[in-house]
């Protein structure tokens, strides 16, 4: 890719709630904060939360309880997980492997790092 | 909620302000209402609050001719000017006065509000400094609870950390009931929170459109060189900001004081993209 952007800030508040769920703050079954809460907490626009809750819905990562609250998916964290590992696979890792051609850093020097 | 239709204003007669101006806003709202100096943004929310009349046309408030001055519509609205005069009295005094205005109020808000701001009722309003009586005026604006809040330039005189605490309380005062108009140069301070965003432009409206429809249209990308198609470009830490049409559908950060310099630099092609039809 020739340029960079930054993502919508739904989609960031997407990442934040993900990140919570891979990090086992929320976990399957509970509720998350409301719309009101989570507007507050970040000081973004309320509908700005709402249709980052509708496309949380929508990968089925959360679902909602009429009158009651947005609650995590039972297999949420691994939708989370499976749509992460695509982006990591997609983007992240391409960007470390033209990384280590740049600094000169073979597999093997990769290898050592991970293994200590 | 608010409907402008055909309206003209002029302070001089040879001076129109607005000609044939057409503005709609809907309630559930935080309208940021950007535009540059002397385009008429406090002129549009005076309007707006009957405060000032047109010279022709219509500007109907919660469907009252907002001219008429109807109390029944004044109760509904709370206008935080830019410029105003504290009266010499303290705050205790002032609720008494003013709070009756406003059938709505919330006098439970109000006290957690000056606890938050950390303002006290030891002394005057008027002794009071700039910020603080910013802060109290927020605070009371706020707790008006009424369905139409309008604010000039809320952020200037708030320290660094009371413009956080402002954001999240006006996020928490938000409803789906209210409509927040807030006219500001600080987009900044407010970043994240206006949305839709409206750019007045002399006698015509370049922009009054959410911010979901703007990165519908346009993308914000960084790049290494200027682009051939961009709108607008800045220079920047490892490149070039680019304001340019989405005709590849990307998904993209609105970065306000972009677009807001990209459509006064290209009127014409603002109008043709978003409003007209």
């Amino acid at each position: 890719m020739d340029y960079k952007t930054d993502k919508p800030i739904y989609l960031q508040i997407a990442d934040f709630v993900c990140e919570r769920v891979l990090q086992g703050i929320w976990k399957a079954d509970e509720r998350i904060p409301s719309v009101r809460e989570l507007s507050v907490t970040l000081a973004v626009n309320p509908n700005t939360i709402v249709k980052s809750f509708e496309y949380l819905e929508s990968k089925q990562i959360i679902f909602q309880k009429r009158g009651i609250g947005y609650f995590v998916e039972s297999n949420g964290l691994q939708r989370i997980r499976e749509m992460y590992k695509a982006e990591f696979f997609n983007e992240e890792l391409p960007n470390l492997f033209k990384k280590m051609k740049w600094l000169d850093i073979s597999m093997k020097e990769l290898m050592s790092h991970y293994y200590n | 909620m608010i409907n402008i239709q055909d309206l003209n204003f002029h302070y001089k007669a040879n001076q129109p302000v607005y000609s044939g101006l057409n503005l709609e806003l809907h309630k559930g709202n935080i309208y940021g209402l950007l535009g540059e100096n002397g385009v008429g943004k406090t002129t549009l929310l005076k309007l707006i609050s009957g405060l000032l009349f047109p010279t022709k046309g219509q500007c109907s408030t919660f469907d009252f001719e907002a001219k008429k001055r109807y109390p029944e519509m004044l109760e509904k609205i709370y206008f935080l000017p830019e410029t105003y005069t504290l009266p010499k009295i303290k705050m205790s005094e002032y609720v008494k006065l003013y709070a009756s205005f406003y059938p709505k109020f919330d006098h439970n808000k109000l006290a957690e509000y000056v606890n938050i701001f950390g303002l006290s009722n030891t002394k005057k309003l008027s002794e009071f400094s700039h910020g603080q009586q910013k802060k109290w005026l927020l605070s009371f604006g706020l707790a008006t609870n009424t369905e139409l809040l309008m604010m000039d330039e809320p952020t200037n005189g708030l320290d660094i950390p009371s413009k956080g605490l402002f954001r999240q309380l006006l996020a928490g005062a938000m409803d789906d009931q209210k409509t927040i108009i807030i006219s500001t140069h600080q987009v900044r301070d407010l970043e994240n929170l206006i949305d839709p965003i409206i750019i007045l432009e002399y006698n015509q409206v370049l922009l009054n459109h959410s911010i979901d429809e703007i990165s519908q249209k346009l993308k914000f990308v960084l790049r290494e060189n200027q682009s051939q198609n961009a709108l607008y470009t800045e220079p920047a830490m490892g490149g070039f900001w680019c304001v340019e049409p989405n005709s590849d559908s990307v998904e993209s950060k609105v970065n306000i004081e972009l677009l807001f310099n990209a459509a006064v630099n290209n009127k014409e092609f603002f109008l043709k993209l978003f409003i007209q039809k």
